[in-house]
């Protein structure tokens, strides 16, 4: 049974970021690219890292920013200050 | 820079001050009083503080990201609309879809908006109350921001012009309506496993996502950005829909059968209306993203099937009848397409035969049933319609009792005999579509009995008369230009013009 985790994000400039930083923190992560909006899938669990988004940001990003650019999730939610995370239960 | 942020409470203590901190125990009076509807439908919770939302968003944050939001929102809206957005889609019949989302999805947007309200009120545990109070301000916000974005189309194409009216009378709106009505009409419990977690969870992704990549693949900026805006709110109401499962869930053991029916009864009654979207999809848009078959197999098999499978710890199995709904997955778009052909003299938006290109898109992506069922019979409606011959079905369907969808879809094994239960209850019959809809029916046949069902209605007198004519005019449809075949529509009439002009600057 497939234990893929997703997210999917609008394909704009605010996202743009999140994304590249997705794929940096989960090397297996799947980029499947649609009109209007990028779905990321990855086997099992995915991390959105505060500080590799900053890093490419190149300024303060505030995770629940997050909130702007979402467009769908699968997985269960764990949202810290410092990191976005998803997961299904090993 | 992370020194200022420590100065700060976290995001978990800042929660826990909303949900916890502002909450308090009733004394003047008790609790079972101020909340009577949270225990009588045999969910037992031991803990309302075992409730845990996983987006942890404060008021504050939660006017600050919704202003910005909105502020993009409008700036797309009051763009699109100074610079005739609408002359940019692919083509008139994209304009649909449209119709059929304002007049049959919107409503729903301010139908939940009605029942998060109330169930915002009737829970004792502070942190589903703030979820569902948030989830209610949300929900007004998308039917708000869905009547602006489409009021542009409005100005230039029918059939967008009494959404509201129509949602209350119209027969196959009466689809979408009803569920909303069952699900409010429900307990506070099964109205969130309904629309939180069987509607939002499970199914609107089929919806808003790729339905919404397509607009924009058909040059819809307004929609496109009205559904991400909204989706954006989506995302965190699926959270809530899977909370509340795993709060029951956990709650205890006694809970789960009444969960695993609720699952198994939402489950059906939103594939069924899903039916809908499978032919806005395969039908309504000129250029597709995806066809109905492959959005159900990445969001219900793939992502259905992962989210069943982490449920499975707690002893709950997939929804009842999962298996005959991807078996459907092959065929109802093609069935309620039918549907809406036979009947387009009577509906608020236009139908037609696709084009040849079309066709083949669709027998590509359908190659175990199109051709075999569905394509020759386009193929008859399209000679007839150019001989001057165009087919409409001057009878009423029958309905099915529960999700109220004319009763045309067929068995899946055999797909030309139409699908057919039938139940009994204080010695009258009643009709039901399917096996889903028959097991809701009978669990509930009071509930059920009561269902106003447009057919009946319109026999019954009570839809403005008794010739189609009339019923229409009830209906406050422009006959002759909102319904009928898209060929020799104004619709059709109009944008043929705006494409000359197009050719000629």
């Amino acid at each position: 049974m497939s234990r893929i985790v997703s997210i999917t994000l609008q394909n704009n400039d605010d996202a743009r970021p999140i994304i590249e930083a997705i794929e940096k923190d989960n090397p297996e992560a799947t980029v499947n690219i649609y009109p209007a909006m990028v779905k990321i899938d990855c086997e099992g669990r995915l991390i959105i890292k505060q500080e590799t988004v900053e890093e490419l940001l190149g300024r303060e990003w505030d995770v629940q920013e997050l909130h702007l650019s979402l467009v769908s999730i699968a997985g269960n939610v764990d949202e810290e200050d410092d990191y976005f995370e998803l997961s299904w239960n090993v | 820079m992370s020194g200022k942020r420590k100065s700060k409470l976290g995001i978990k203590q800042r929660y826990s001050m909303l949900t916890r901190g502002l909450g308090w125990d009733t004394t003047y009076q008790d609790m079972d009083k101020v909340f009577p509807y949270d225990n009588y439908e045999g969910i037992i919770i031991h803990d309302w503080d075992g409730w845990e939302d996983p987006f942890r968003l404060t008021m504050d944050a939660y006017w600050k990201f919704q202003s910005e939001k909105e502020k993009k929102l409008y700036a797309v809206i009051d763009s699109f609309a100074q610079n005739n957005g609408h002359l940019g889609i692919t083509d008139a019949r994209y304009v649909n879809a449209l119709k059929l989302f304002l007049t049959g999805v919107s409503p729903l947007e301010y139908q939940a908006a009605r029942g998060f309200t109330h169930v915002g009120r009737q829970f004792r545990g502070v942190g589903p109350r703030v979820a569902c109070q948030m989830q209610a301000i949300d929900e007004l916000r998308h039917v708000q921001t869905q009547i602006h974005s489409m009021s542009h189309y409005n100005k230039y194409f029918d059939g967008l012009h009494s959404a509201p009216h129509m949602h209350d009378r119209v027969w196959y709106l009466s689809v979408p309506k009803s569920f909303f009505d069952d699900a409010r009409t429900a307990g506070p419990f099964e109205f969130l496993t309904s629309i939180s977690f069987a509607f939002e969870y499970v199914l609107t992704n089929l919806l808003f996502v790729p339905f919404m990549s397509g607009a924009a693949f058909n040059g819809d900026m307004a929609t496109v950005t009205f559904g991400f805006s909204a989706q954006s709110d989506e995302a965190r109401h699926m959270t809530l829909g899977l909370e509340v499962i795993k709060f029951m869930l956990e709650q205890d053991e006694r809970n789960i059968p009444i969960v695993q029916r609720w699952m198994d009864k939402w489950f059906w009654r939103g594939t069924r209306m899903l039916a809908l979207v499978a032919m806005m999809m395969d039908y309504m848009l000129p250029k597709r993203v995806m066809s109905w078959r492959e959005a159900w197999d990445i969001y219900f098999t793939e992502a259905g099937g992962a989210l069943f499978a982490d449920l499975a710890r707690y002893g709950i199995k997939p929804p009842k009848y999962a298996d005959i709904a991807t078996k459907e997955a092959e065929h109802i778009s093609h069935q309620a397409w039918h549907i809406f052909y036979n009947y387009t003299h009577a509906a608020a938006f236009h139908t037609w035969v696709p084009e040849k290109d079309e066709l083949d898109w669709l027998s590509e992506k359908y190659p175990n049933t199109f051709d075999k069922y569905y394509r020759p019979r386009l193929e008859y409606l399209d000679k007839e319609e150019k001989a001057g011959r165009r087919f409409y079905n001057d009878t009423l369907p029958m309905l099915c009792q529960v999700c109220q969808i004319p009763m045309g879809f067929t068995d899946m094994d055999d797909p030309t005999t139409i699908s057919f239960e039938v139940s009994e209850y204080n010695g009258d019959k009643y009709h039901t579509c399917s096996l889903g809809c028959r097991d809701i029916f009978d669990y509930e046949p009071a509930k059920y009995v009561q269902a106003w069902l447009p057919v009946h209605q319109i026999y019954q007198g009570n839809c403005g008369g008794a010739e189609v004519p009339d019923v229409l005019k009830w209906y406050n449809f422009n006959l002759g230009a909102d319904n009928l075949e898209y060929n020799g529509s104004p619709d059709q009439k109009l944008w043929d013009e705006w494409q000359a002009h197009r050719k000629k600057a």
